[in-house]
């Protein structure tokens, strides 16, 4: 029998992951690599919940999530690749417009 | 119900056609205009149908406003008065309308026109529709703010232009007072709706005083005052009087519709509408009576010398309107109400002959250059005649028989009524003086037009002599509903008595009563006659006594200088002064300075604030999640 | 015991790879990684009687969305970075911020009430009842979903796509 809270703990550690790399790296095809990260471990609690509670709406909703994941990801690389092109670069600590 | 909130609805429907599509409509806008008065009109009388068969109808159909113990509905009520104020608005709307298409014919802003009056219509009605004094107050502004569009409708034109600003700011003084007694009437009896206001006014009401700044005023008393300050701007009495005659600067149709016939007499209808309230006050209906009386005679005074066609018939509504107050003020609601009904033809009437004969002089206003017209524009001249006769009270055209009633009730209202019918009585024999000095001046004598003007004299096509001919018939006829001296003939009065408060019945006497009506129609007839004499006979006696008395002469010319006084006195004195002072002080010092200020204050802590702002999106982000960190880390602590 | 063995070298293969993929500096390195991870999140998703969503991560995730990283990756032909700017200057600080997180998660979970020990475990597989639910209960959500879908690949082109095209 593997508990529920390992599941808890494994999904805590590759959120926590993910949340580094968004907060570290500067290439941005990296940090869009660990929002996925963070979205897979939201569903690996969704799915171990739903399945210690008899319930199916957990699993749905990790299609939900997958769905919205593959448009984010065409619409995030979409951005990127504009970005590339206007600004020449893929570090976000290079695009500065918002400075004050 | 649907059939009612399409009465204001229709027009409202026109309103918003000929208004966005005018455009693309070009003429054929009137089309649609005059198809939603006409619905309007078919409504109002299946309305006036259903009141007459004893269903009257209070309804609400949308709650507005709901906060604390304020609540507002928008809702209906058809009653008498109502139903009778419905017949006169959409009838004479629909004639004018009519009228407009030939009258407005090639003007560039027609369908603007059309649109206007259409609104104005709409606010009108939903005015004398309200069943509360918030939905009445909505039509108030709504028609004040058509008037102000429509004396200004040829805005290329300074007058006009400054006429229409004048009509608004007048307004906006009674409005002022017309808010301030509203909210009055919420905190005495905490309900706008006037079937709960006036069931709640009992005698025991009317005894409980307040206190204003140091004075013991009845509440009832002063609610009414306030009320009549609204009625004053609105139906252009002493002392709000002075925006009537300038309003002449809008298209004919509109001194016709708004400023003759219709708007203007909102605050008799307002005033007849609050009759439970007003008849608990003996100060507020002696104001109402004398303030009347005064005007009537004021305004008549003025008229006497005016040389403007269309400035003569204006200071004879407000002198009208005068009397429709003293009507009120002296007890006297139906009299008054039915001299609003025939005014309102008669005087729609005189409004679009002189639209007629402007037109047939290619926009000559000024009576000194016309003369010996009556045989060119035939007909013109037979309405004017018709309408001027009604105005001057003769029997039995219907201004006799309406202006009668209110003197017969005037002369039974005690002492106080006594000298105001006298003035009445002055009042009335000025006005068949400047009523037919009018017709001589225009219609008789020699030819005082330009030679180029006297060759283009024409009649005016028939969509403007037919609704002249319509209003004429009802001219001399409309007054028979209100028969006086037989019991029960007085249709009028008996239809509208389930509204009004009875209190006080003219006398029984009839003998004196047919005395009196001999005796005005006798002074209205030598009024007449001393015009002919003046103006047809020896045209020079006007002259002669202009130079004899040239300081009075000066003054009437000159309306009195009151123009010039409120000038002085607001505009100068009021306006400029104080303007300046609170302009140095209020705006530069404290508005500006806190404005300044805090700008300043804003800027100096973005100045830091900005240096937060590093662009980096990554710390935005590192900021977030630490916040989540920190309230999760108050979780456990809490816990 | 099996299953805990199982389930231990899944989740060990998870942190290491995740934590390989967000400190590779070619980022085709990254997504390679990432392709192991989302093999392993599979098996888990087996582990957890969830065959269907095991297949779907395997189609959707490792098959679309990463080779469009892939695609993406190439296309723009990032260069292998310089050991320097790899991180930016404050790293060290949001690993420990990342530690905090974990440690508060942990917290949570040693003090929560969760069915620790699992109550009844599902057997049934559930396909079938997972596709009744999508199509009669979630079917709203479902559409909206494939909207969204829509959306995104249209943004996706437009944004794309050079102006003067």
């Amino acid at each position: 029998m593997i508990p529920l809270s390992w599941y808890v703990l494994l999904s805590a550690a590759l959120f926590t992951i993910g949340v580094v790399g968004v907060l570290t790296r500067r290439n941005v095809f990296i940090i869009l690599m660990s929002i996925e990260l963070m979205l897979n471990a939201a569903n690996i609690n969704l799915v171990a919940f739903s399945h210690y509670l008899q319930n199916l709406t957990g699993q749905i909703f990790v299609i939900f999530v997958i769905t919205v994941a593959a448009a984010e990801a065409a619409v995030a690389l979409a951005l990127i690749i504009l970005l590339a092109r206007n600004r020449g670069t893929v570090y976000v600590d290079e695009f500065n417009i918002m400075k004050g | 119900m649907l059939k009612y909130i399409l009465i204001p609805l229709l027009p409202f429907f026109g309103f918003l056609i000929a208004g966005l599509f005018g455009k693309y409509l070009k003429e054929r806008a009137a089309t649609v205009a005059v198809g939603g008065v006409l619905g309007a009109f078919v409504f109002a009388v299946s309305a006036f149908i259903d009141v007459a068969n004893g269903t009257i109808i209070d309804e609400n159909f949308y709650s507005w406003i709901l906060i604390g113990n304020l609540s507002v509905n928008v809702g209906f009520q058809i009653d008498q008065l109502t139903a009778v104020m419905l017949m006169v608005v959409t009838f004479l709307s629909t004639l004018i309308h009519i009228y407009s298409i030939g009258y407005m014919h090639g003007d560039k802003g027609f369908s603007r026109f059309f649109a206007y009056l259409e609104l104005f219509t709409f606010f009108m009605l939903v005015l004398v529709m309200g069943n509360n004094f918030l939905v009445m107050f909505v039509g108030w502004e709504g028609v004040g703010l058509c008037s102000y569009l429509l004396i200004g409708f040829w805005y290329e034109k300074k007058s006009a232009a400054d006429a229409g600003v004048k009509a608004f700011v007048t307004n906006r003084v009674g409005d002022f007072g017309f808010v301030l007694g509203m909210m009055l009437i919420f905190t005495t009896f905490g309900t706008l709706d006037f079937t709960d206001v006036f069931a709640q006014a009992t005698p025991q009401l009317a005894a409980q005083n307040i206190d204003l700044l140091g004075i013991e005023v009845g509440i009832v008393t002063l609610i009414c005052l306030l009320l009549f300050v609204g009625a004053t701007g609105k139906s252009a009495q002493i002392p709000l009087y002075v925006w009537l005659p300038d309003a002449m600067e809008g298209p004919t149709p509109v001194s016709a519709l708004i400023h003759a016939a219709t708007m203007v007499t909102a605050g008799v209808f307002m005033v007849a509408r609050c009759a439970p309230l007003f008849s608990l006050s003996h100060t507020a209906m002696n104001v109402v009576a004398v303030t009347g009386a005064v005007t009537a005679l004021f305004a008549a005074t003025i008229g006497l010398v005016q040389n403007d066609i269309k400035r003569v018939i204006a200071y004879s509504t407000i002198s009208q309107l005068g009397y429709m107050f003293l009507g009120l003020g002296v007890g006297a609601f139906s009299a008054g109400i039915f001299h609003l009904t025939t005014h309102a033809f008669f005087k729609g009437l005189l409004f679009l002959a002189s639209g007629s004969v402007i037109h047939a002089l290619s926009g000559e206003q000024d009576m000194r250059k016309m003369g010996s017209l009556r045989r060119k524009i035939k007909i013109t001249y037979a309405v004017f005649l018709i309408g001027s006769l009604a105005l001057a009270g003769i029997f039995p055209f219907a201004g006799f028989f309406s202006k009668d009633e209110i003197l017969w009730s005037v002369y039974n209202a005690g002492s106080l009524g006594r000298s105001l019918w006298m003035v009445g009585l002055t009042g009335a024999f000025m006005t068949a003086f400047y009523s037919f000095r009018l017709i001589y001046l225009t219609f008789f004598g020699k030819s005082r037009m330009d030679h180029d003007v006297e060759h283009h004299v024409h009649e005016s096509p028939p969509v403007m002599t037919v609704p002249l001919m319509i209003l004429a018939f009802f001219s001399i006829t409309i007054g028979f509903i209100g028969m006086p001296l037989i019991p029960h003939a007085n249709l009028f009065a008996n239809f509208l008595a389930p509204v009004f408060p009875h209190v006080q019945h003219g006398g029984t006497d009839h003998g004196l009563e047919i005395g009196l009506m001999i005796f005005s129609v006798l002074v209205a007839a030598t009024g007449i006659v001393m015009a002919y004499v003046w103006y047809v006979r020896d045209t020079r006696i006007p002259d002669k006594l202009a130079e004899k008395f040239s300081g009075v002469y000066t003054l009437l010319l000159n309306k009195y200088r009151v123009d010039e006084l409120y000038n002085y006195l607001f505009v100068d004195g009021l306006v400029h002064k104080l303007a300046g002072v609170l302009h140095r002080i209020g705006d530069v010092k404290i508005v500006d300075g806190a404005v300044n200020g805090v700008a300043r204050l804003i800027g100096q802590a973005s100045e830091r604030g900005r240096k937060m702002q590093t662009g980096f999106v990554q710390e935005y982000a590192f900021i977030m999640g630490l916040g989540l960190v920190v309230l999760i880390g108050m979780y456990y602590v809490v816990k | 015991m099996i299953n805990q063995i199982v389930f231990l070298y899944f989740a060990a293969v998870i942190v290491l790879s995740a934590v390989l993929t967000i400190t590779r500096r070619n980022p085709v390195h990254s997504v390679l990684f990432m392709l192991l991870l989302f093999f392993h999140i599979a098996g888990v998703f087996v582990l957890l009687n969830a065959e269907f969503l095991a297949a779907v991560q395997l189609i959707v995730y490792a098959g679309a969305i990463l080779i469009l990283y892939l695609f993406v990756v190439m296309l723009l032909n990032v260069d292998r970075e310089s050991k320097s700017d790899r991180a930016n200057r404050f790293w060290p600080w949001i690993v420990a911020f990342g530690l905090v997180i974990f440690a508060e998660i942990g917290l949570l979970v040693a003090r929560g009430s969760f069915p620790l020990e699992g109550g009844q475990i599902m057997n049934k597989t559930g396909i079938k009842e997972l596709g009744i639910d999508l199509y009669t209960k979630y079917l709203v959500p479902f559409e909206i979903a494939s909207v969204i879908l829509l959306v995104g690949l249209v943004g996706a082109v437009m944004l794309a796509k050079k102006k003067n095209d």
